[in-house]
């Protein structure tokens, strides 16, 4: 049960708001006091760990493109295509966003999207544009917020409905391990009515930005 | 057979970039801590799997104790005329600028099919990353050729987005690792014990409530679903929902798993997906990102619950 004090770390380093690269590493060590390692155990095994994760850090291959392709342009070409179209809010925009995420990311194309290829260089840059249009005020940091966050959602809710998802073989490879036999269609199945209640939810708050802003605009003008 | 050798050969190359022109031309007093901190992440991908076990976590430690002493530098502002100058450029090159960014998906997503189709070339499993790290290379390229660049230019853009994400572009690698450790330790049982002790008294929608919101919970410290899952679906979902109420394990499994995403989006221990883009959109609240998503998580979590409660078990 003393295992359980890691977590307890995690906690308390969040509520102290110490760097979570500390944390980790912290709540990583007392998990493995608890069970009884010694020190160089402990560093052989989360080094091991990190060596055999380091994948993950691999995708940042892509932020060249994205500084040059910046540098010369990028984000202030996403804005100049939204001022060309008529009829785009900023509800309307993030809602098409989200739809599109989350029906690319359901056919397995989660790479088509993400904060740092598309949210930073694109969506934000257009949604900044689509708020600037609107003759309705609003607060541009929570245009940019909304934007990174709509991405995420996006991609939550809609991911695992492809069968093929590492979420999906991590749920299929602990049910195996309880005897239970799923196809990975019964799992992603039983991701379709929440994907749905996260267009209706997420989607519905991102159209209300175009309605808040009205009521703003209108009240201003009088 | 091509591997993760090659991913890792060009990720090491790029970091090891980084830490060489943040030396050689980048300005301020955190340029030497900077330089450190990518040096070792080259390191890290360069000689990981020759250093062994107990190598890489010094060299683990070595970059939680560079990155955590130093704040990440704050993304330089950029002037009016800088934009003035670079909307010339976009009006000039247009909506070809899209083009390269879009090429890296496809080249990920056509590479996948691609090997799919002509197995032997790439290891399986990693064909998708292969794919996306060859793309990745490509297209900067093409952009060095299109724009008439030197060779130091991908990597001076680079590090300027990357100095701004700082530490919290590691935060991913790292909780992956914590969670290794953490199933060596056995915490798994430990949290099933600790709810075994929660009373319900049998009642099916609180033992639902408790499972899912205790997924987001875990999920939420944590900082990653994958790590939460197997925890609380040994605790709860296996002994009680499946082994006394008979629900359907493929809905309890996952409508649990989607509770806990509601709580990666309420953490910062999520760094890439909640304060990554706080830092790339320059928000003046590093939790700004988690603020914006906090309603939509919250509901989706009640949403969560009812649609277990209704759809996942026998009426």
């Amino acid at each position: 049960m003393f295992v359980l004090l890691a977590i307890l770390v995690l906690l308390a380093g969040l509520i102290a708001r110490i760097n979570p690269l500390i944390v980790v590493l912290a709540s990583a060590a007392t998990a493995g006091f608890a069970a009884g390692l010694s020190v160089h155990d402990m560093v052989a095994r989360f080094g091991g760990a990190f060596n055999a994760n380091k994948f993950v850090t691999a995708v940042f291959l892509v932020v060249p493109t994205i500084g040059l392709l910046e540098q010369h342009g990028l984000q202030e070409r996403a804005r100049q295509l939204m001022t060309g179209l008529k009829g785009v809010t900023l509800g309307r925009l993030l809602f098409f966003y989200l739809l599109a995420r989350q029906l690319s990311a359901a056919v397995g194309l989660t790479q088509l999207g993400g904060q740092v290829t598309m949210v930073r260089p694109m969506l934000a840059p257009m949604a900044e544009a689509a708020a600037e249009q609107d003759e309705a005020e609003h607060d541009a940091e929570h245009v940019k917020a909304m934007s990174a966050a709509t991405d995420n959602i996006g991609l939550f809710f809609g991911e695992d409905i492809f069968l093929a998802i590492g979420s999906i073989l991590l749920m299929m490879g602990v049910m195996k391990g309880y005897g239970i036999a799923v196809e990975p269609f019964h799992l992603s199945v039983w991701a379709v009515p929440t994907a749905v209640a996260a267009l209706v939810i997420h989607g519905g708050r991102v159209l209300l930005l175009d309605r808040r802003g009205n009521r703003h605009g209108t009240g201003a003008s009088r | 057979m091509i591997g993760l050798g090659l991913v890792n050969a060009l990720a090491g190359t790029l970091f090891l970039g980084f830490a060489v022109v943040t030396l050689l031309s980048r300005p301020g007093a955190r340029r030497p801590a900077m330089a450190l901190l990518w040096g070792l992440v080259s390191v890290s991908f360069l000689l990981g799997d020759v250093i062994g076990d107990t190598g890489n976590g010094i060299v683990a430690i070595a970059i939680v104790a560079v990155a955590a002493f130093g704040r990440p530098l704050a993304a330089p502002q950029v002037g009016d005329d800088h934009i003035a100058a670079r909307s010339v450029l976009a009006a000039r090159f247009g909506n070809r600028l899209f083009l390269p960014a879009l090429l890296i998906p496809l080249a990920a997503l056509s590479g996948t099919l691609l090997f799919k189709a002509l197995p032997g070339i790439v290891e399986a499993p990693n064909a998708t990353l292969i794919s996306l790290a060859v793309g990745a290379v490509l297209s900067a390229l093409l952009c060095m050729i299109w724009f008439r660049l030197d060779p130091a230019a991908p990597f001076k853009e680079g590090v300027r987005l990357m100095d701004g994400m700082g530490w919290a572009a590691l935060m991913p690698q790292m909780l992956a690792s914590l969670g290794v450790v953490y199933a060596a330790s056995g915490m798994g049982e430990a949290v099933g014990q600790l709810f075994g002790y929660l009373p319900t008294g049998g009642h099916l929608f609180a033992q639902v409530a408790i499972y899912c919101v205790g997924m987001a919970l875990l999920t939420a410290l944590m900082g990653n679903a994958l790590a939460a899952f197997p925890v609380m679906f040994a605790a709860i979902g296996v002994p009680l929902l499946i082994g006394i109420q008979g629900g359907n394990p493929a809905a309890i499994a996952a409508i649990g798993m989607l509770a806990g995403f509601c709580g990666t989006l309420m953490t910062p221990m999520a760094a890439n997906f909640n304060l990554v883009p706080a830092a790339l959109l320059n928000l003046r609240d590093p939790y700004g990102v988690i603020r914006a998503q906090i309603p939509t998580a919250v509901i989706m979590l009640g949403a969560n619950i009812l649609l277990l409660y209704f759809l996942g078990f026998p009426s």
